[in-house]
């Protein structure tokens, strides 16, 4: 029998909701021929919380709780591009011990998302050691976070004006002995994963996204960058004491497969975490003999005049994006969060046309979605 | 390029369909930076307008960062962030849509980000974006009723059986509802 005798049939395949490799509760809903994949529809929407609508119920900066939720593997990240925005809209002016905390924990929390997004890539194409290896140098910076504010995922430790709590005596000794411990576990990590034969094969030449392409779905942050695209809110439109700091833009470059695939993205992800301890060991630094205060003096009701902003910031996971309008009460008129996994859905059922389903794990991951920030 | 010369050059060449620029902000108390003032757009050429401003040579707004939407009462407005990753320049469009007739066209086939982006707008605000490929919910589900955004939305009781509130159980404790006292 020839196969062209052999009679195919497509069907539709259910990934999810409750799929360990859909990073949380999605869906996708599949077309697929054997293991190609002819159509892929992604159904968002099952961790919908209304964070917007609730913002406009909340005080300003009662509002800081929920941002912990958008995004929980970057929570920090989160309270800071909120704090931003309300800022900028009520005019608050940041000390500069603040902006420099900010700085350390902002960074140390964009190690901690990566150190999740590349262990969870590893770990859903089959290798589960490097996940462990990452988990714990996590818990290290958990321990460092729990240390400065009590909690280890939901902070809300970043709040207009400035930070919750100063540094405790010993903490920015115990962070710069952090980073050197980490250092060498990045360079380990990748003799471990990074490098290794199937993992590359797995990885190199998949869902090439080139930057054209990139920038039409609105795809930001690694995912851009992972394009080839230098770009990069901390250099480009600098907000808080970055243009002091010394850092690359690390860009994908097509080294193993094509430019822009799912090994790139990997990378990038793997050289920013470098990029961040450097800016990380330059804070610490410059917060020695910084004796301003640990935050302004912000009123316990906010009440930002009558105004609208959009801020954006750069988050693991790629811009984020706030646009707030305030008619002068201590309520929002309107809270808009963009955030880039949302962003990141769209270009699904482009990408996913002709890979196999195997890849399209590996596609989830390299993209670095996280659900609830999907879904707000 | 500033929001004062980006408007001068939609002005230009759409006339009075491009309104003058707005500031919301009092610069009084608030300075911000000059691409936080934004301007209106008549629905019917916002199409054409959203082209010309992605490919025009000095425009070149290649990024559309954000589409969000306000509920002001007798208009619903949606609002387009855009931004040049080629100049570095960014602007606020927003476009006007009456609350009876939220119409407006799409600017899916200019953006493709603005297909996700749209479809949220659509479901949380219930502006209809004509041309868009796939205007179904994307939060919600597709027989959900009503759009929570709208500031005149009342929530349902129950979806399908399941209630959307609860009895409050602290009042039934023996020294009664303590969050109360």
């Amino acid at each position: 029998m020839t196969t062209t005798a052999l009679k195919t049939e497509e069907i539709t395949l259910n990934m999810g909701p409750q799929h360990p490799s859909t990073h949380g509760v999605i869906r996708f809903i599949l077309k697929t021929d054997g293991e190609i994949v002819h159509e892929c529809i992604p159904d968002v929407g099952y961790l919908h919380r209304a964070i917007e609508k609730i913002s406009e119920k909340m005080e300003w900066q009662g509002f800081i709780p929920y941002t912990d939720r958008v995004d929980y593997l970057a929570a920090m990240n989160c309270n800071w591009a909120y704090s931003l925005a309300v800022e900028r809209l009520a005019g608050i002016e940041v000390p500069r011990r603040a902006e420099l905390i900010r700085i350390i924990v902002g960074e140390l929390g964009r190690i901690t998302s990566h150190l999740i997004g590349n262990g969870a890539l590893s770990l859903d194409i089959g290798a589960a050691t490097p996940f462990t290896h990452n988990i714990r140098d996590r818990e290290m910076v958990n321990d460092l976070f729990e240390r400065i504010c009590g909690a280890r995922l939901t902070f809300s430790f970043v709040r207009p004006g400035g930070v919750a709590y100063d540094t405790p005596p010993g903490w920015i000794e115990d962070v710069e002995e952090f980073c050197d411990y980490f250092e060498p576990r990045i360079e380990q990590f990748d003799q471990l994963i990074t490098f290794n034969k199937i993992f590359t094969q797995r990885l190199a030449g998949v869902a090439a996204i080139d930057t054209e392409t990139a920038i039409d779905y609105g795809l930001v942050g690694p995912n851009l960058r992972g394009s080839g695209f230098r770009f990069d809110l901390r250099r480009d439109e600098p907000y808080g004491l970055y243009p002091e700091f010394d850092f690359e833009v690390p860009v994908g470059q097509g080294q193993i497969g094509k430019l822009g695939d799912c090994w790139d993205r990997f990378w990038v992800r793997q050289l920013e975490m470098r990029e961040s301890l450097k800016i990380v060991r330059q804070a610490c630094k410059k917060i020695r003999g910084e004796t301003s205060s640990h935050t302004a003096k912000v009123k316990k009701i906010l009440k930002p005049p009558k105004g609208e902003v959009y801020v954006r910031s750069e988050n693991p996971r790629g811009e984020m994006g706030l646009y707030l309008v305030s008619d002068g009460t201590a309520n929002s008129v309107r809270t808009r969060i963009r955030t880039g996994s949302f962003s990141a859905m769209g270009i699904f059922p482009k990408v996913a046309k002709g890979l196999m389903v195997a890849d399209l794990i590996a596609v989830i991951a390299s993209l670095d979605i996280v659900a609830p920030e999907i879904d707000r | 390029m500033t929001a004062e010369e980006i408007q001068a050059k939609l002005k230009a060449k759409f006339g009075e369909k491009i309104s003058d620029l707005v500031v919301t902000n009092d610069p009084a108390k608030t300075p911000v930076p000059h691409y936080e003032k934004h301007f209106f757009v008549d629905r019917a050429v916002w199409r054409e307008v959203a082209e010309y401003l992605k490919y025009d040579r000095d425009l070149l707004m290649d990024g559309l960062m954000c589409v969000g939407s306000l509920d002001r009462k007798e208009n619903l407005t949606a609002v387009y962030n855009l931004y040049s990753y080629t100049h570095r320049h960014r602007i606020t469009v927003k476009i006007d849509v009456p609350r009876e007739d939220p119409r407006m066209p799409s600017a899916e086939p200019v953006w493709k980000h603005a297909d996700w982006m749209e479809r949220e707008e659509y479901d949380l605000m219930g502006i209809v974006f004509e041309g868009h490929p796939d205007l179904r919910r994307v939060m919600l589900p597709d027989d959900w009723i009503g759009h929570p955004l709208r500031k005149d939305y009342t929530e349902p009781e129950e979806y399908r059986g399941i209630l959307t509130w609860r009895e409050n159980l602290l009042g039934k404790l023996p020294g009664g509802d303590y969050t109360q006292s």
